[in-house]
Parts: C-alpha cells; structure tokens; sequence
C-alpha cells in the first residue's frame, strides 16, 4: 500500500510521525522511534520563558549576593562557557539528526515577538529539517483583545519566516474566535504547516493543600473529535500542510483524521503509554485497513471527508451540535 | 599614554596574572584578602590559558595552609615552578615549611596579601603584623605598594628567586592595595620572558628529586655538623640583594619603570625623613612632595622594597646626608621588644653603618618609631604631616602611634585632621550602596570603562560593613590625568551618590560632600516630594554647600526594565549623565558596551534589560530645586535607645554610626572581651517587607519563629492579665493547646531587626481558606507597620518569658516558647545556619559554652559592632569564643576540659564541707537529676542556698567552692564551624575529639561550601556541583563525615535538615545534649552560594532528604546497650530523583550548561552513589552491635 504523504514540501513514507514529547528528547528515544518506522520526529519546544528565566535566575543568582561582604566578592565560579541560552538544546538537536535518517523537526515555544526568535535560525543551523512554531499563549490579561494576540502571533510567524529557509509549521490552540481566518493569515505570514490542536496542561486542585497543581494527562480518542473538526473545515480552505496532535491512539484514530484532511498524524500519549513498538503496530493495521477498504493508496483518501468533500457538511456546522443536543436525552 | 598595555584591575589579580605565566603547580587554600589570586588562577587555568612555557598551571586547592605549602614543598622539591598565596594565620601556618624551602635554597615565589594576625580579635584587614612573623624563616621578602607595583614585583621576584636560589615573599597590603582597583601598565609576555632566565628554570629542574639523578634531602643532623652547614647557605643570601637590584635595571630597561631596593623621594636635602613600607609609601611620597612645593618644607620619604636581605649599604646610601630626624614606620605591633621591627632594622642598619663608615649624615640623626594603620587604619596626609610635625621637636616621640587617639598610654600624635594634599584635577565620587544593589560592581566597570577608553587614570577603593544581610558599601572612586598615589578614603567628594534612601535616616550621607558637588538620590519619591523628606543634616548641607542635587526613583526604573532590586545599571547612567568625566552619549555608549561585554555570552535577555535600565534611567532622573531654607524636622538618627547600658551608647553607637575611629584606647576592654545582648540596639531597618501576624488564620504551629534566621519573628503564650496594658494593635489568640490552657498566645515581628527574607511564610502551613495565597503571616510594606509593629514588639519583648520547667514537651512548638538567646545577627537574609544556632541557645543557651570556628557562624557570630549572642533576664546566655579556623574541635575540648576540671573541685569540696554544709544539701546536689529542664532549676535554687551557706563560712575551701560552685549545675559545651572547619582544615582535631569520651557537642552547620571566603569547594562539596577550584564541576562525591564519626562506635551521630523534618531537628539536638560523651549534629545549610533565592531554602532542603542526597539519622551508642541498632534511619525512602533535587540549584546547573554531556554523568553517578549510600544505611540500620558478641544481624 501507498502510504506516502508530503508535510511541508517533506516526502515522508507514511503519515505517523512522532509529536513532541519525552521520548523524542533523546538520541537513544528517537533511534529506537526511527527503528520502530516513524516517519519524522518533532522535538519538544524550548520554551522562551525557559530561556528568559535561565537566563535571568542565573543572573541573579550570581549576581545579588556578589560585592556585598569584603570576604566574598562572589560566591560562585565565573566560567567563560558558561551559557543559558539555548545551546543545550541546539546540541541536542545536532546529536539526534546524527543519530537518525529519518526528518527531525524542532519546536519553539513562545507567546512574544522578540530576540528569542533568532534561536529559530539557530535551531536551522544545528540541522533541523522544519520549525515547529507553539504559540501557546494564554491571555489573563482583560485589557488585552483577541484582536491584539492574533496579530501579535501573526507577527511572530512572519519573523520567524523570514529569518529561516525551513519550513515553519504553526501548532494552535482551538481557543480563538476564528480558527479559519487566523489559519488564513498564518499561511499568508509564511507558515507552510498547521498543528491542529495543542493541548494545554491543565491545573488541578488540591483541596487539601490548597493549591492549584500543573497537571499532565494523556489524551484519550475522544480528543480527537474536536481536532477532526478543524481539519475537515480547514482542508481545503487552506494552502498549508495539516498536522493533527492530540487523540490519535488507533489506526482507525488516523485514519479519521487523514479522511479529514490531516497530511500527518502526530503521536504522543499512545506512544508514552505502549513504547515506540505501538508505530509498528498503527503502520500494520492503517495498511490493513486501506487495504480492505480497497483504496489505491493514502492520498486517495487524504481530505476526502473535509468541509467541501464529505457528504454531509452540516455535521461540522452548527447543525451537527442542536443534532446531539437533541438525541441527548434523560432517562 | 597608551591604553594599549594598560587594564584596569585590582591588585589580586594583576599579581596573579604574573604568577600564573610563570608557575607550573599552584597549591593553595583559601583566606582572606588573598582568596582572589587563586580563584583567578583556577578560572584562567580552567579556560586553558597557559604559562610562558605553553603549558597550563596545574591548581590544586588543599586542606590547609599547611597543606598548601607542604604540597608546594614537595612540587619544588620535584622540579616544577611553583607558587601559593596566602595571609595572616594562614601565613603562619606556613611557617614550618618555609625554614625548610629556605633551607634547602629552592626557587619559590609566593604572594601575601598582607593581613593583621588574630589576637584579641580576627581581623580580615591589612596591616604587616603576619609577613614580620616570618622574618626569620629565611625568606627574601619583597614589598609592593600599589596595584602596578605588585604586578611589577610579582616578576621581579620570580626572576630573583630563581638566581638567588632563595625562597621570595612578595607581599602588598591587604585590602588597600590587594582589593584597589587601579588603571596599570600590563607587562607583556616578552617582558615576561625577557626577565625569566631559561637556564635558571633549567636548573631548578636539574636540582629535582628524581630516581633517574636519586638525591637525597631533609636529613637529620648533629651536633658535630648542623651549625656548619646552616652556614653554607650565606653567600646566597648576601647575593641576594644585588640580584634584585640588577634584575631591577632589567626591569627598567624592558618596562620604563624604575624601581630600587629602597627608594627615596622628596627634599634633596631633607632634614626630616620618614622611613615605612607598603602603601603608606604611596601616601606619604604624595604628602612629602606636596609639603615641598607648597612650603619648601625639607622632608623625604624612604621607601623600603627589599626588606630580608636587608641591605645596609644600600639603605644608607640614599638617605640625603642633611637628615637629622628619622620616623621609622612599622604597620605592625611588636609587644614587649625594644621596638617594632623596621624600626629595629634601621637603628641597627644605622649602628652598623656607622661602625662601617659608610654613614653620610653630617650629624647623626634621631631616629624615633611609629605604630600605624594596623588592620586597615586610614593613614592618610594629615596623619603623614603630623609625624613630620612631631619630628619638628628636640626629642620627638619613641614608640608613638598616629592615626588614633591612646589616652591610656599616651603613644599617639595628635595632629590636624584637615591637611589635605589632594590635587583639583582628580574627580572624586563616593557612592553609598546596598551589598544586593549591586553598586560595587556598576562602579568597578565604570573604572573599567573610563580606565580603559579614556586617557584618564582611575582608582577604586571599596569599604564594606561587616553585615552579610542589608550591609552598606561604600565605593571611594578617582579619576584623574596622572597614576594616581592617594592609598586613603575620599572625604571631599566632588560627587556624592546614595543609592539607598534608608541611608539618609541613618548616615550623615553629605559629610563626604565638598562645596558644589554634585549629589544623586535614589528615593521612592518623585521631585516635588523629595525634599520634603530629607533630613535636616542633609538639607542643612545641601544649601550651605551650594551643591546641585538630582533625584530618581531607581527601584521603580529597575522594577520597570526587569531588573528587580538590581538599581545598578540605572545608577551607572546616571553617574555617567552628570559626573562629566566622559561626554554623555559616549558615557551610555561604553556603558552598553560594558554591558554587552560582559553579559552577552550570557544571555540576550540580560542585555537587552540593562540597556533598558540605561535608556530609563537618563529619562527619570530630575534636578531637584533647592529652597533656601531648612524645612525638615526630622534629623538622622544615630544614636541608640535611652535604654542602652552606657558602653552601648558610648561605644558601640559611634561605631554602628561609622564613627568608630573616633573612639580612644581607654574605652577598649584589654583582652577582647566584649558585651554580649548588643544586637538589639542597630535596628537596620533592611526590610522591605515583613511578616504581619494574622491571628484568624493561625494554628500555633510555632514553625515560623523556628525557621527565622534572625530572631525576628517570635511567640509568646502570656497570662492575660498581663496584657492589660498592650497597645491597641497588639494582636493576641486563646492558646489552644492543654498545657497552656486559658493563656493567650501571639506571634509577633520585630520589624526593625527581620531582614525580609520571607523564610517564615514560607514555612507557614496554614492557609486563609477564603483566600488560600494568604497564610496566617503574609509579607506586607515594612514602612507602613513599622510604628505599629516597633510598638508591639516593644510590648512583647517585656512580657514574662516562658518559665522553661513549664514547657513540658520539647518539640518544635514548645522550643519556640524558649527566650532565643541568639538574635539580629548580620548572617544572609534566609540563612540556613543560623536557625540551628538559634534553637540550639532556646534549648541550652542559659548554660552553654561555645567553640566558634572561624567562618561564617564566627563572622555572624561574632563581628563587631553588635554581638548577637544575648542573656536572659537572669544574666545568663552563651558564653563565646573563636579560636582559629584550623583548631576548634580542640579550643571545644579544651572548654570541657575546663569546666570537667572546675565541676570535680567543686564536688571535692561540697564532700570536704559536707558536715558544715548539711549531708541533705550536699547529697541532693551531688546527685541531682539534671537531665530535664525542672531538674536544672531545681539544682540552680540549691546552687543559691550554697552559696548563702558559703557566704557565712571563712575557710578557704569554702571561698574556693564559693568561685565554683555554678559549675554544678550542668554546663553544655558546643563546638561549632562550618563544612571548610569540620571536613577540611579543623578535621584531624575534629576526628581527635570524637575519638576521646569527653562531653562535647559539635554542630557543623554543612553549606557544602566555604561559604564566608566565597565558595570554594571542600570535601563536603557534593558531586557534580560547581564551586571555585572546582569551577567544572566536582568529580568525586562528598566525604561522609557521619559514617566517619559512627565508626568509632561510642559517639552520637546525626544528620538533620530543619526544612525536612522540624520536630527531627529539635529532637536530635536534645539527644546529641543529653549523650555523656561526644556528639556530632551534620546540619544540611542551604547557603547563598547554591544559587537560588533563600526564601525557597527550606523547599530544597526537604528536596534533598527526599532525593537521598541527604539522608536523616541518628547513630545513638546508648541504644548499642539496649540491644537495639544504634543507627536509626530517620528519613523515608528516596521519592524524587536526585536530578529533581540539583536541577533547583545553580551550582549544578551552571555544569550542567557548561558541559550537558559531563553533568549527565555527573548526574547518574549522584543518582547511584546516593542509592548506594541510602542503601548502607537502611542496611547499617539494621545492624544491632551487641556489648557481648561483636555484631549480629537482627
């Protein structure tokens, strides 16, 4: 079977690729992903407020108790090599494209146009095949308008465009008021893929502590539905290559989301929950599957169930939600 | 002049900067003022920078100065260019090794930052007291004056020692001229090499001890021989001086500059002549000059270089032959001789020169000698112009002292404070700072800056308090078109700057201001408002000296730009905006060049918010309008409490005011002994905020009043009765708990004394359950509460303390209802030590005795002005002493010693006297039960009636008892020191101690690091974090002293971490007391050198213990006799992994950004040792060492 598929202008045997996570932020991790079949690996972001507070703790840390005490002008050692930007990490990124063949793309997170975004040349330089670019951004601040974040991130991808070759992919959260339009403007600034969606940590509660706690859990298929959503609605209208992240676990889960307009598939909780082998197995049964559905290959298939495509377009309407609504009912 | 070989630095580092191009082994250990010089050889050696000979120096830090110089012996005696750096008792503990090095005529160079021995007290400052303590070891000893002086002598020295084959001492002063920064002439490699014989290397070399050429050395000789061949080595050491002085010419040739063996200057025909070294030299070759040309007065100065040889002939030759008085200056003190020991030099040189003939005087000259400026003590031109003043008289005074005023003995000269000699073409800024401002560091780039870009020469001189927490720096700055000699502080400043506003309540801030200055005030207020809330001394001084005076609210530029409370960069532009010693827009050019320069390898982010700061600061600074009348009513306030006893007010105010050189000999007490209880009369008012009490939420847990570093937050349980007189804001709750039933409780702040730290709240448990982000004490404005609060306090302070045989359980809650008998002391805000120390005198103060090592707990322990160890109402508390660094352990025992010496007198005669006494009062006290707090009140009321019985008898004995008869009621003897002490240099006394069965508790407060000299590594450093002279990062894990201790079977081990497990701790510190034999408490410390904000110290501590890092236990011998396993292990199995625990702490995360691939090493090899560890112990704790067979297995 013809599993082939293209995200962002990358020839890539099959549509499963590894998200970011843990396991791609090792060379030992992302051989044995490679060994395993996945077609392309995304490392985990490195963060701009990692990088500012790194930077700025260390600063301090050095800094503040220094001059103070005529027996101790400093307290630590001042090496020249000592960095806290972000060479750890293009370090990192150089050892795993020595490490695999297969296409490795980095990612930046950040919420700011500002001087951080020159790591995405130097995330290029290390060896990265594309730029995966977070924009997580959560707005508490009232005074600031939906308007004002989306062109600000707007602008982070027209910088971050125009000072690297690569390819940049956008990765979005569904919180804005017009996915579509925003999606619109990315790829007009440059973007030449989407990730549809990120899915936030959320804070738990701990009643007995009293304190809200970060917590991680891994998505579940039922995430998908939202993501299937977008991508029928964007497919199409969009001149962008589309990645799903988040609820793809089965073959079945990929192919809904490749039906639904998604050139890639990206895997995370399932591969933390069943180990790197869990490619192999998706790649068997997406053939199989493919196979018994007798399509001619995975492009045949790409889209077909998008907004434009799919039979029933009212079903990723408003229609589709007063239809579930009203088949909800209370026994 | 060039800026081509010129830089800016202090002296430390251009001596270094010799030493390493022309050394091989470099074995150290650090000491104060000294620590510099290898901590810079460490960083250059670590970057690969290599010696002349392409090869990079091999540093190795050791475990003591006599370490240090034993391994420097053994480099030499093996081949290698070798050095070491070193002061004061450090210096002295060299000493043995030195007569050998010397003796066997090795080539060796060492550089001493010349500092004051300990005597009555330690003192980190300069003087010449510990170099002239090795005047007899043989070595030559070379002196410097300034910055470009010792970077000069540092070569020739080397060059010397090489030809002559014997030993060097190059020393500077201690702080003056080692901690001066100064704009010099660098000597280039060439030079270097030039002055470095390659053939005198080679045959340093060829004297090496090798099996290839066996030689043999250090042999024992007799009577028949030893006197002869002591002998032999004296033509070397009479070469000695014209080789320093040919290789001087050398010099000269290569460099321009030109030095003597001994150099005069002033009147060719000088009548009065002072004689001195150092960098007074500086200071009076300034004043001799200034005293000719104004008023062609003939006096001179000697400048001695070449102290040991001493050469006579060439002394005596450059003395002008019109001298008829000499003044021989001696920056050091030599009791009980005929004289100080330059003094004696010149009268003997003068002796023998003239039994020679060599004299060139047409008469013979008097020759008097002067004490100066021990431990730092300004000498400056007016102290200069008054010994030539004295010299004026028929018989000028022997054996004087200048510089302070003796009226128990009469030494000192009096003489005119306002002789200045000070040229109008030096600029000269003071800038009052905060230690955490950063202020020092802004004003040694902007030396740097215009140092190194102008053609002006620069000079900085900084003065620091003797507080770690909220302490105030003063930077003394000059620039000028000539190399500039005034080795003094400012105190006419053409620019003043306060970056602090409190120091305008405290500090008569424009005393230093010269008519017209210019003056910068950082103020949280804007320019309309300031004026209004200057005090009237400074109002006052503004408009009688004209002086232009700007505003800005820096706090709020620095918050603004993302710097925090780091007001440095934004004070820099400022200076630079109104000093006018560089054009203004190229001033904020070099600044940001500075700026870049320094932070842009790390990070675009600390940049890009400096420059911020700099483009701010000029938009926020305002001239404020002076009004022509004084309208301020409040004046600063200087002085202390009415309250005080008088030698507070008459002492210790004037030097908590600054003003401490003001006071005479006569107030002294003769032997150092000194008040205890002073702390509570500074009220430094550092903190911005503070912990407010609220009572709704509270649930007396008592764990913020453990965890305060400073005493300043504190519970009280009262009877209410006694509160019907508290202020209307004093806050009370119903105390919950039984044993105090129906009393009331309260937690109070001392807001004048808490240092902000916010360790408390931290610690809080409790939490507003309508608003959890408050907790039953929440930081708030300290200005806002302080009346209120100080009102409080006051109130609180005066309530009963808590009767101690009433508290029943001693746990966390109960210790913190005992009176702290250690309180506002200078240590860090948020330190990890002094909470134990607190605890430690709430559970024993009242009959304790401590050994102090010297290090941090003796710095905070023990610096003047204030004592932070305090009595109760009673009069009792701590009784206090540091000895030395190396033996505490053995100065601890000694107390025991003492008191167990004292307590069997005392018992011998209570048996003797028994009859008369009563058998029922002797037997009850013989036999007294004193292990619980009831049972030593009891024993101190029987104590009374003895000594009532005593007072009517008239035996001797009975006087003898009378004197002793405290010492039966129980005295607790405590050791205590940090890691450097305990692991390194004081560890084979520490292991002696413990391996006698005397009473003693040690408590090692473990910060992992040599915390007061600024963070070199000792053998408690732990794996994978980097400190100095380990800067990449320590490869091997840290010594387990506990294991150590346990060995010996009989000793009380434990190890604690407070912000673990509390109740723990409190528990630990009971048993480790109440063991009849030795006890050693391994307290984990976090410390400002981890790298992290303090208020998160006790966090990490619990992540350490939850990691495995530290494990908690406790290895009790009494439980050996019970059957049961003497070690407990008291800490639950690792829950976290150890990176969890490193990656909160810069110390290894700077390794980790340095070289990921190494830490991650590092980091599996801690995560394994720490498994491995844990696991002994779990198994050790499993172990019953049974009295009758030798161990068995439970």
């Amino acid at each position: 079977m013809n599993l082939k598929t293209q995200y962002m202008g990358i020839d890539l045997p099959h549509p499963l690729i590894a998200g970011a996570s843990p396991l791609t932020d090792s060379v030992d991790n992302a051989k044995q992903l490679e060994d395993a079949g996945i077609a392309m690996i995304c490392m985990p972001s490195l963060f701009e407020e990692q990088i500012l507070r790194d930077q700025m703790q260390t600063h301090f840390a050095y800094e503040e108790p220094a001059e103070s005490f005529a027996e101790a002008l400093t307290y630590m050692p001042a090496p020249e090599d000592f960095r806290t930007g972000p060479e750890e990490y293009l370090q990192k990124i150089a050892d795993i494209k020595d490490a695999v063949n297969v296409p490795v793309a980095a990612s930046l997170n950040g919420y700011s146009p500002g001087g951080w975004l020159r790591f995405a040349k130097l995330i290029e330089e290390a060896g990265a095949d594309a730029l995966e670019l977070n924009v997580y951004d959560l707005p508490t601040d009232p005074t600031i308008s939906g308007q004002e974040i989306e062109q600000r991130t707007i602008k982070m991808v027209e910088q971050v465009c125009d000072k690297v070759d690569i390819p940049v992919t956008v990765k979005l959260s569904p919180f804005y008021a017009s996915p579509a339009h925003l999606a619109q403007q990315l790829v007009g600034a440059g973007a030449e893929g989407l990730v549809i969606f990120n899915r936030f940590y959320q804070a738990d509660i701990d009643t007995e502590e009293l304190q809200a706690i970060p917590y991680a859990m891994l998505s579940t298929s039922s995430d998908l539905l939202l993501r299937l959503r977008w991508l029928a609605i964007l497919s199409g209208q969009i001149n962008a290559s589309l990645a799903v992240t988040g609820g793809v676990h089965t073959s079945l889960d990929v192919v809904k989301s490749i039906m639904c307009g998604a050139h890639v598939t990206q895997l995370v909780s399932c591969l933390l929950q069943c180990g790197p082998s869990h490619v192999t197995n998706l790649l068997k049964e997406v053939t199989l599957w493919l196979e018994e559905h007798e399509y001619e290959s995975l492009h045949q298939m790409q889209g077909s169930m998008n907004l434009q495509r799919c039979p029933d377009p009212s079903a990723y309407e408003r229609a589709n939600y007063m239809q579930v609504l009203q088949s909800w009912t209370m026994d | 002049m060039s800026h081509t070989d010129t830089s800016t630095l202090d002296a430390n580092e251009a001596v270094a900067y010799v030493a390493h191009r022309t050394n091989e082994v470099v074995a150290l250990y650090p000491i104060t003022p000294s620590s510099p010089m290898g901590e810079f050889i460490d960083e250059w050696a670590m970057r690969g920078k290599t010696n002349l000979w392409g090869g990079i120096p091999r540093i190795e830090q050791m475990q003591s100065e006599g370490g240090a110089i034993g391994a420097a012996h053994g480099a030499l005696q093996a081949g290698a260019l070798t050095t070491t750096f070193t002061a004061s008792q450090g210096l002295l503990l060299m000493i043995p090794n030195m007569y050998k090095i010397a003796g066997e005529l090795t080539p060796f160079c060492m550089h001493v930052a010349a500092r004051s021995l300990a005597t009555h007290a330690l003192s980190i400052f300069g003087d010449h007291s510990d170099v002239m303590a090795c005047r007899g070891t043989g070595f030559a000893m070379l002196c410097s004056a300034s910055v470009q002086e010792a970077h000069d002598m540092a070569c020739i020295a080397q060059a010397a020692t090489l030809e002559s084959r014997v030993p060097f001492m190059h020393f500077f002063d201690g702080f003056r001229t080692s901690h001066e920064v100064a704009k010099i002439h660098m000597l280039s490699d060439a030079v270097l090499r030039q002055m470095m014989d390659d053939d005198l290397v080679a045959a340093h070399r060829a004297r090496a001890l090798t099996p290839d050429r066996p030689m043999l050395r250090g042999t024992a000789q007799n009577p028949d021989t030893f006197f002869q061949a002591r002998e032999a080595c004296n033509p070397y050491h009479l070469a000695t001086p014209n080789i320093v002085q040919r290789l001087m010419v050398r010099f000269e040739e290569l460099t321009g500059r030109q030095y003597h063996l001994f150099d005069y200057v002033g009147h060719p025909e000088a009548e009065r002549v002072l004689i001195l070294m150092g960098s007074g030299t500086q200071t009076a070759d300034q004043t001799a000059q200034r005293m000719w040309e104004r008023s062609g007065e003939k006096v001179g100065v000697l400048k001695i270089r070449l102290v040991r040889p001493f050469s006579i002939k060439d002394f005596v030759r450059i003395l002008p032959a019109t001298t008829e008085k000499i003044a021989v200056l001696d920056r050091t003190k030599d009791p009980g001789s005929v004289g100080e020991p330059l003094y004696l030099d010149v009268v003997s040189a003068l002796r023998e020169a003239q039994d020679q003939g060599i004299l060139p005087f047409k008469n013979d000259p008097v020759v008097v000698g002067g004490r100066y400026g021990l431990s730092s003590k300004e000498f400056t031109p007016a102290m200069i112009h008054g010994i030539y003043e004295e010299l004026k008289k028929d018989k000028p005074k022997n054996h004087f002292t200048i510089g302070i005023h003796d009226d128990l003995t009469n030494t000192s000269l009096a003489y005119d404070e306002n002789f200045n000699v000070e040229s109008d073409d030096i600029v000269k800024a003071v800038f009052f700072g905060l230690g955490a401002d950063g202020t020092v560091g802004a004003n040694k780039n902007s030396i740097k800056i215009i140092g190194e870009s102008t053609n002006n020469y620069a000079q900085g001189y900084f003065v620091y308090d003797s507080k770690k927490s909220g302490a105030m720096t003063i930077s003394h700055l000059r620039f000028g078109p000539r190399p500039i000699r005034s080795s003094y502080l400012i105190t006419k400043a053409d620019f003043v700057a306060c970056h602090q506003f409190t120091f305008m309540e405290k500090t008569d801030v424009l005393d230093m201001a010269a008519p017209g200055a210019t003056f910068l005030l950082n103020a949280p207020y804007s320019v309309d408002e300031i004026w209004d809330h200057l005090p009237r001394e400074a109002q006052q001084q503004i408009i009688d000296k004209k002086l232009k005076c700007f505003v800005i609210d820096a706090n709020s530029v620095a918050k603004a730009t993302g710097m925090g409370s780091r007001i440095n960069t934004v004070m820099q532009a400022c200076f630079f905006a109104l000093s006018g010693v560089l054009p203004r827009d190229e001033a904020l050019e070099q600044i940001k060049n500075a700026i870049k320069k320094t932070y842009s390898k790390k990070g675009e982010e600390i940049v890009r918010r400096n420059f911020a700061a700099v483009d701010e600061a000029i938009v926020h600074m305002h001239e404020i309008p002076i009004p022509t009348e004084v309208t301020a009513t409040e004046s600063v306030h200087l002085s202390v409490s009415d309250s005080a006893p008088s030698f507070v007010k008459e002492v210790t105010a004037l030097m908590m005011a600054g003003k401490g050189d003001q006071l005479p000999v006569s107030v002294f007490p003769p032997d150092g002994t000194w008040p205890l209880s002073t702390c509570q009369y500074e009220k430094r008012n550092i903190a911005d905020t503070i912990p407010i009490w609220d009572p709704k939420v509270c649930i007396q847990c008592n764990k913020c009043a453990l965890v305060c570093p400073h005493a300043a937050i504190r519970t009280k349980v009262s009877e209410e009765t006694d509160l019907a007189d508290a202020p209307d804001a004093y806050q009370t709750m119903d105390y919950k708990a039984k044993d105090f039933r129906g009393m009331k409780y309260t937690v109070q702040v001392a807001p004048e004394d808490c240092t902000g730290c916010g360790v408390c709240v931290m610690a809080c448990p409790a939490k507003n359950k309508a608003e959890p982000k408050l907790k039953a004490i929440n930081m708030q404005p300290q200005r806002e509460h302080r009346d209120v609060e100080r009102e409080n306090y006051d109130f609180f302070l005066n309530l009963p303390e808590m009767d101690r045989a009433k508290v029943a359980r001693l746990d966390v809650k109960g210790s913190q209802l005992l009176e702290p008998l250690f309180e506002y002391s200078g240590a860090c805000a948020g330190c990890g030590e002094t909470p134990y120390v607190k605890l430690m005198t709430q559970l024993f103060g009242d009959r304790q005795i401590i050994a102090n090592a010297t290090g941090c707990s003796s710095i905070y322990g023990g610096n003047l002005p204030t004592t932070p160890y305090c009595t109760n109402s009673d009069g009792r508390g701590p009784a206090w002493s540091n000895s030395l660094f190396e033996d505490n352990a053995e100065f601890g025992l000694g107390m025991r010693l003492a008191v167990d010496s004292h307590q069997a007198i005392a018992t011998r005669l209570i048996k003797q006297l028994a009859p008369q006494l009563g058998e029922q009062l002797a037997s009850d006290i013989l036999e007294a039960d004193q292990t619980i707090e009831s049972g030593i009140d009891s024993q101190r009321e029987r104590i009374v009636i003895l000594k009532d019985k005593l007072k009517t008898m008239t035996t001797s004995e009975a006087r003898h008892l009378e004197q002793l008869a405290d010492y039966l009621v129980k005295k607790s003897v405590w050791i205590l020191g940090g890691d450097g002490w305990a692991y390194d240099i004081g560890y084979g006394g520490l292991d002696h101690v413990l391996s006698t069965t005397h009473d003693v508790n040690i408590l090692v407060m473990d910060t992992e690091v040599y915390s007061n000299t600024g963070g070199q590594a000792s053998k408690a450093t732990p794996l994978g974090a980097a400190a100095k002279f380990q800067a990449a990062g320590k490869e091997v894990h840290k010594k387990d002293l506990g294991l150590m201790a346990m060995s010996y079977n009989h000793a009380y081990v434990a190890s604690i971490a407070m912000g673990a497990k509390d109740n723990h701790t409190v528990r630990v510190f009971r048993e480790a007391e109440s063991y009849p034999g030795p006890s050693i408490i391994i307290a984990y410390s976090h410390c400002i050198a981890h790298g992290y904000d303090m208020i998160n110290g006790l966090d990490q501590q619990k992540r350490a213990v939850d990691a495995g890092i530290w494990p908690l236990y406790r290895y009790d011998p009494r439980l050996i006799e019970e059957g049961k396993p003497p070690l407990q292990l008291d800490s639950k199995p690792a829950s976290i992994p150890v990176m969890d625990y490193m990656q909160n702490e810069t110390r290894f995360r700077m390794v980790q950004k340095m070289d990921p691939a190494r830490f991650d090493r590092l980091a599996k090899q801690a995560q394994k040792q720490t498994t491995q560890r844990v696991s002994m112990y779990q198994q050790l704790a499993q172990l019953t060492l049974s009295s009758k067979s030798n161990s068995q297995q439970n």
